[in-house]
């Protein structure tokens, strides 16, 4: 409990934390709170919000309730969020692995490789990545995956390439053990804190590259989510001002749950880092 | 005669959750001018802290609980910083351990020494300069006149840690506080430094507080000894008396674990095991190429413990990381068993690594920080193929032979101190029932009693398992201990190699025998 006990000591943290919770309660009760598909239309255009108890935040150009779109905006922010975080993790984390315990010439390839993904914008590799296979909650989630492990690659060879200088490390090769068992069960556990932090952070850059993208019109056309409301209602944003507010709020503070959260955990599991800082 | 420092009855308080509640407890001291005081302990003593006190440098948290510092009379004990910057450097000067760490690495360091004086507001910018360059005359640094426009990386360790001490001495300070500074530096470089040091004193008559873990050091240099054991004063006195006739028990205990070199009648052994012939190993960084070993040749003979001593740089534990493999030599052929060992790869050089095993230097940074001791002794004997009821039966034997309980196996490295790790790193190196052991620096990092006994354990195992042993080791004493022949090496060569009591006793090398006179405390019997 040692480890709760530094999270806590971050005021941020627990903050994030409890956002965060609330944010994931609301995504996971969508379909209890709003039966309703979201994209039906329930009430007149323009309803303002705080007007009708029934549509408490309103509602949208074409008669949609506001507050529905945002439950269920959230299950399609957090799931692309998570899972395109798992798959840069898959693709960084091997990469990263190989290229600092090899080093040599395994190192060079895999570096240029990541070095092509770095050179290229990331947001306008996604944008080319969705539009070629048809924006879906797949595509998308795989060309946020695609854009965003370069950074862990990164991190992880750092780790990796300080890791294998250590004592114990060239002890299990003097034991005979295999290259694969040392990297995952001698030199991985012992990088894992920073690769947690890296991953909160990257959930809350997923869910605001997954906004943007949808803004542009290329999110899923099937799924309502947080940044195709401010991209739909930005035409009218003089008229309905809450049609983008809203759904900007909740992008704001999931991202800042996510990042107060990431913060803290380095803390806690980097105890010496922060000491040194404060 | 008044005493310059006084501490009187000091206890210094530890944060909350740390392991005792006083770093240090009514502990009382006086350094008089003139005079050196040691004092001594073993880590975690709380010998730094009282140092530190005295500075005003307490880490956060650290607060002094009661008592008095008395510097010329003056209560120093609660001055605020802007008042303890005034009299560090002034009154009092300080080094420290670490010479590289201390130094700001982008400047030039005679701009460092001056640097002092602009701290304190003292002289116009060309009299600083000049002040700089005549301490750096002072201090013995060669060439000053081009040395005061060099970084700091590029000097020596012992250069560097001469600087540090100008920069304590530029405001002639009453006092001079050293934190075991010559603990990072070679033999020679030590001696060097603590002769410095001394001749400095008496030139300026100061007080000087030395604090060591060293008892070689204290002899060397100390009048007044403390001895703190968990930060309690166990005994104070002038350094002939407690180092030869000490009153209190912990002192004799330190003192008795002090490596005393010992010869042995053992019969030569003349069956080598492993043959080193012409290797040659050269690093680069650059354009600089550092040849770490340059054609060394060397025979192990079976059942024998050799010793390979050096300074650093000199290529001792290269010669011992090629022999585990840890290392491709460029050229020369490491023999055993009638086969050229190192140019084994694959499944061949798998089934060959079980015969020549390694115990590391630091206990802290060889266990693996996330695996039980169970799973560290484990996973070598099963790499090679037993069972897994077989690798645990034996690692449990094998914790009990290097004196710990077989209910550490489910424990994780940092619920043991170094001394008992270091004792989890043989057992781990014993796993695999090698014919050879390499220890690298093996009891370095140990506190000199953990030391001792550390030792001992080594002695009794290669007795009883009949193990051939290489001890890499910087320390004479320890390598006078434990060894039945010495090589000496210097800049990637074998100097001289010869039975221990012969390289002691007869040194045929000028080098051997400079390194034997620097060794601090070193007693032949």
């Amino acid at each position: 409990m040692d480890f709760w006990r530094r999270f806590a000591s971050n005021r941020g943290g627990v903050i994030g934390l409890v956002l965060l919770v609330i944010i994931v309660a609301v995504a996971a009760t969508a379909p209890l709170l709003f039966p309703n598909n979201p994209w039906k239309m329930v009430s007149r255009p323009f309803l303002p919000p705080f007007e009708n108890m029934k549509f408490i935040l309103g509602t949208d150009t074409v008669g949609r309730d506001v507050a529905a779109g945002l439950a269920h905006g959230a299950r399609v922010s957090l799931l692309v969020g998570l899972v395109s975080t798992v798959a840069a993790l898959l693709i960084g984390i091997p990469m990263g692995a190989l290229a600092g315990y090899f080093g040599g010439r395994v190192d060079d390839a895999l570096m240029r490789i990541t070095e092509f993904f770095q050179t290229v914008p990331s947001f306008a590799l996604a944008i080319v990545i969705v539009a070629i296979f048809q924006p879906s909650v797949v595509s998308i989630t795989l060309a946020i995956g695609i854009v965003s492990w370069p950074p862990v690659a990164r991190l992880v060879r750092g780790e990796v390439m300080s890791l294998r200088k250590r004592e114990y490390v060239e002890a299990a090769i003097l034991q005979g053990l295999s290259a694969p068992s040392i990297i995952l069960r001698q030199v991985l556990p012992n990088a894992i804190s920073p690769i947690i932090v890296m991953a909160s952070l990257m959930v809350a850059s997923a869910i605001l590259l997954e906004s943007s993208l949808s803004f542009l019109g290329l999110g899923d056309p099937n799924l309502m989510s947080w940044g195709y409301m401010i991209g739909a209602a930005r035409t009218v944003i003089r008229q309905a001002w809450w049609l983008s507010f809203f759904p900007g709020v909740a992008i704001v503070l999931t991202v800042l749950a996510l990042n107060l959260i990431g913060e803290s955990l380095n803390d806690a599991l980097n105890p010496r880092l922060s000491r040194r800082r404060s | 005669m008044e005493p310059t420092l006084k501490i009187e009855h000091l206890t210094i308080d530890l944060p909350e959750g740390a392991d005792r509640p006083h770093a240090i407890r009514d502990v009382s001291l006086a350094l008089y001018p003139g005079r050196t005081l040691c004092i001594v302990g073993e880590s975690g003593s709380g010998k730094s802290m009282s140092a530190n006190a005295v500075m005003g440098l307490l880490p956060k948290g650290v607060t002094v609980g009661s008592g008095h510092i008395l510097f010329e009379g003056r209560d120093i004990t609660h001055l605020t910083e802007e008042q303890f910057q005034d009299l560090r450097g002034a009154g009092i000067g300080m080094i420290f351990q670490e010479p590289m760490t201390a130094l700001n690495p982008l400047m030039k360091i005679g701009a460092q020494i001056a640097e002092v004086f602009e701290a304190h507001g003292r002289l116009t910018p060309p009299e600083r300069a000049a002040r700089a360059l005549d301490l750096l005359r002072e201090v013995g640094i060669p060439d000053p006149e081009r040395a005061q426009f060099a970084y700091p990386f590029q000097l020596s360790g012992g250069q560097r840690q001469r600087v540090v001490i100008a920069m304590a001495l530029a405001l002639e300070p009453k006092v001079l506080i050293a934190d075991e500074p010559t603990t990072a530096l070679d033999v020679t470089t030590q001696a060097q430094i603590l002769r410095l040091i001394k001749d400095l004193q008496v030139k300026h008559g100061m007080a000087v507080m030395f604090v060591t873990h060293d008892f070689g050091v204290v002899s060397e240099i100390a009048d007044d000894v403390a001895v703190i054991e968990l930060g309690e004063l166990v005994e104070q006195g002038p350094a002939s008396k407690v180092l030869v006739n000490p009153d209190h028990p912990y002192t004799r205990r330190l003192l008795d674990a002090i490596p005393k070199v010992e010869f042995h009648e053992t019969p030569a052994k003349e069956v080598p095991l492993l043959r080193v012939r012409d290797l040659v190993k050269e690093f680069r960084t650059g354009d600089r190429v550092v040849r770490a070993s340059d054609h060394v040749s060397i025979d192990l003979m079976r059942g024998e413990t050799l010793g390979i001593v050096g300074e650093s740089g000199s290529g001792k534990s290269t010669l011992g990381r090629a022999i585990v493999q840890l290392i491709k030599p460029d050229s020369g052929t490491i023999e055993m068993d009638g086969q050229d060992i190192s140019r084994l790869r694959g499944a061949a050089l798998k089934a060959h690594r079980k015969k020549i095993q390694m115990i590391f230097q630091d206990p802290y940074a060889s266990l693996n920080p996330r695996a039980r001791i169970g799973r560290i002794l484990t996973e070598g004997p099963m790499a090679h193929g037993k069972s897994r009821a077989e690798a645990y039966a034996r690692a449990r034997e094998l914790l009990v032979l290097v004196g710990l309980k077989d209910s550490a196996m489910d424990r994780f490295p940092h619920e043991f101190s170094g001394g008992q790790r270091q004792r989890i790193g043989i057992a781990r190196a014993l796993a695999l029932d090698p014919e050879i052991i390499v220890a690298d620096e093996a009891v370095s990092a140990l506190d000199v009693s953990v030391q001792a006994q550390v030792l001992d354990l080594l002695e009794d195992l290669k007795t009883r398992l009949g193990l051939t042993m290489i001890f890499v080791t910087h320390d004479l004493r320890v390598a006078g201990k434990i060894c039945d022949r010495i090589a000496v090496m210097q800049h990637g060569k074998i100097v001289e190699i010869g039975a221990a009591e012969q390289v002691f006793r007869h040194p045929r090398e000028e080098y051997t025998r400079n390194l034997l006179d620097a060794a601090p405390g070193l007693e032949l019997q």
